[in-house]
């Protein structure tokens, strides 16, 4: 009797409250995490399939190319000018007191295909296109749209998941070439603005700091990022169940997975190529 | 025999939904489920064209393309009503490439003039009202002419105006494609108008099996507690 008591207080404590929240969370991210392991070899298996078959849905694929870019690359562009004009102003004053004129483009060079080029315009992709396709897809899911492509005979995976996947994949390093110039621009005109470098010295510097080795590895690794972010937001969406609330978890997931998951390849990629 | 249900038992988390549930449908016969919300229903129509999986019993459907008119249309949104329709026809892997625009367009135009909606081809789903966007999902769902229609709800939410006139195009669907047809549905008037044989779920098991009439005649103490619309009888709502 006492000890049927002793369970019955315990379970309104707030450790038992607690940890039933804590091992919800922890199975709803192994769930999340099978899920998109589950995702992930289907869509490349379907990817693999419809090339090698010529049944790729191109039409979709151009499609979500072109909002893939077109949606996203003011955003994009701001971020990255932003970022590099901060870094700029901060670093070339500073530079140019030490005597490291020569060296401000090489930095930016250096900084901007290297890291800051991929993984800013990965953060502008998240929060512009991740979001949209997750919000998208849980839409569909909630009014029954996935069950109505079912009943119709499309495959959901290859109909919404393929394209989409594809699209990032192609679309990514193109964002990242445009947005990594954008803010090389920004970046030796702030230079220009905070510290007097001139352009001269400022382009003679950058063209030593650019290697093809950290350019092609950025490329490699936007691919990565986008295919990546694509196919968490596809996930994420596809997952989504209940009503309105059930596509705003959805989209927060996806937005928060992606962010990790584009770190986690960033280092990936940092550890390959540069240890 | 066009549908077949045997022996169907279903649970989702442990509740069992669908308990040892059976019964036939012929070619170009209307079956209307009827039952509380929550008996199951709308789990029979998602079993039977393999949305979701039995946990044991078997669901027998003759060859052809199985449709089914969703309860809120599930329209694609990004869609006009022309690709909406000529969906299947364009995605399907083995229809891809199979039409020329000019067909397609044809087939499309067919559709709409069968459900009486000419000339809205190039409408967005959201500038059509309830009943239209039903219409349309009709018409997606007829357009690889299918053996087999499965209609979740079709007069919900609906003026008894539009609900006639959906139930008139149940029964014309029927017709011109004699195809067999499960509807679930609440609603007294559909019954009478098109279905020819009736089931009632309660509590995961069939409670009543019959014609309409007999259902509104004879009956028995559930069919009655449902055609009254009586709180008191067998059958208690989830919650009270």
């Amino acid at each position: 009797m006492n000890y049927n008591r002793a369970i019955e207080i315990f379970k309104q404590s707030a450790t038992y409250n607690l940890s039933l929240l804590l091992l919800k969370q922890a199975q709803d991210f192994f769930e999340t995490l099978g899920e998109m392991g589950l995702r992930t070899v289907q869509v490349f298996k379907l990817i693999f399939f419809d090339i090698t078959k010529k049944e790729m849905n191109w039409k979709l694929v151009i499609e979500q190319c072109s909002r893939f870019a077109v949606d996203s690359l003011p955003i994009t562009l701001s971020i990255v000018g932003m970022c590099s004009i901060i870094i700029s102003m901060q670093v070339a004053p500073e530079m140019v007191k030490q005597g490291g004129e020569k060296f401000v483009g090489m930095l930016m060079g250096v900084v901007m295909t290297r890291e800051l080029g991929a993984i800013m315009s990965g953060f502008a992709i998240i929060s512009m296109i991740g979001s949209a396709y997750a919000s998208e897809i849980a839409t569909m899911r909630v009014t029954e749209q996935i069950d109505a492509l079912k009943v119709l005979k499309v495959n959901p995976i290859d109909y919404l998941f393929v394209p989409r996947v594809v699209a990032g994949f192609i679309m990514m390093p193109i964002i990242v070439i445009i947005a990594s110039t954008f803010g090389l621009i920004c970046g030796g005109i702030a230079a220009y603005l905070s510290a007097h470098i001139s352009r001269l010295n400022y382009i003679s510097s950058l063209w030593q700091g650019l290697y093809i080795k950290d350019i092609s590895v950025a490329l490699g690794k936007s691919a990565c990022f986008g295919a990546a972010i694509a196919l968490i937001s596809c996930t994420c969406g596809y997952l989504a169940y209940g009503g309105a609330k059930g596509v705003g978890l959805s989209t927060t997931k996806a937005v928060v997975w992606s962010f990790v998951a584009i770190c986690i390849i960033d280092y990936i990629f940092a550890t390959i190529f540069f240890f | 025999m066009s549908i077949e249900v045997k022996n169907l038992t279903k649970s989702f988390k442990n509740k069992l939904i669908l308990d040892n549930v059976s019964f036939k449908v012929d070619d170009g016969e209307i079956l209307a489920i009827v039952g509380l919300s929550g008996a199951g229903k709308s789990t029979i129509l998602k079993l039977i064209c393999g949305l979701t999986k039995p946990d044991s019993g078997e669901i027998v459907v003759s060859p052809g393309d199985i449709a089914m008119v969703f309860q809120y249309s599930a329209l694609f949104d990004s869609l006009n009503v022309f690709d909406n329709i000529a969906f299947a026809l364009t995605e399907r892997k083995e229809f891809k490439n199979k039409y020329t625009k000019e067909q397609l367009k044809e087939i499309v135009s067919q559709k709409l003039r069968l459900v009486g909606l000419e000339g809205i081809e190039n409408k967005m789903p959201h500038e059509l009202s309830g009943g239209m966007q039903k219409r349309v999902s009709f018409a997606r769902a007829i357009v690889t002419d299918p053996k087999t229609i499965l209609y979740d709800e079709p007069t919900a939410g609906l003026d008894p105006v539009s609900s006639t006139m959906i139930e008139d195009y149940i029964v014309r669907l029927k017709d011109e494609l004699y195809a067999s047809s499960v509807i679930v549905t609440h609603q007294l008037s559909t019954i009478q108008r098109c279905a020819d044989k009736v089931i009632m779920l309660y509590n995961t098991k069939i409670v009543y099996s019959g014609t309409p009439q007999d259902m509104i005649n004879n009956g028995n103490e559930y069919t009655k507690q449902f055609i009254n619309a009586c709180i008191d009888g067998p059958m208690k709502v989830a919650g009270t």
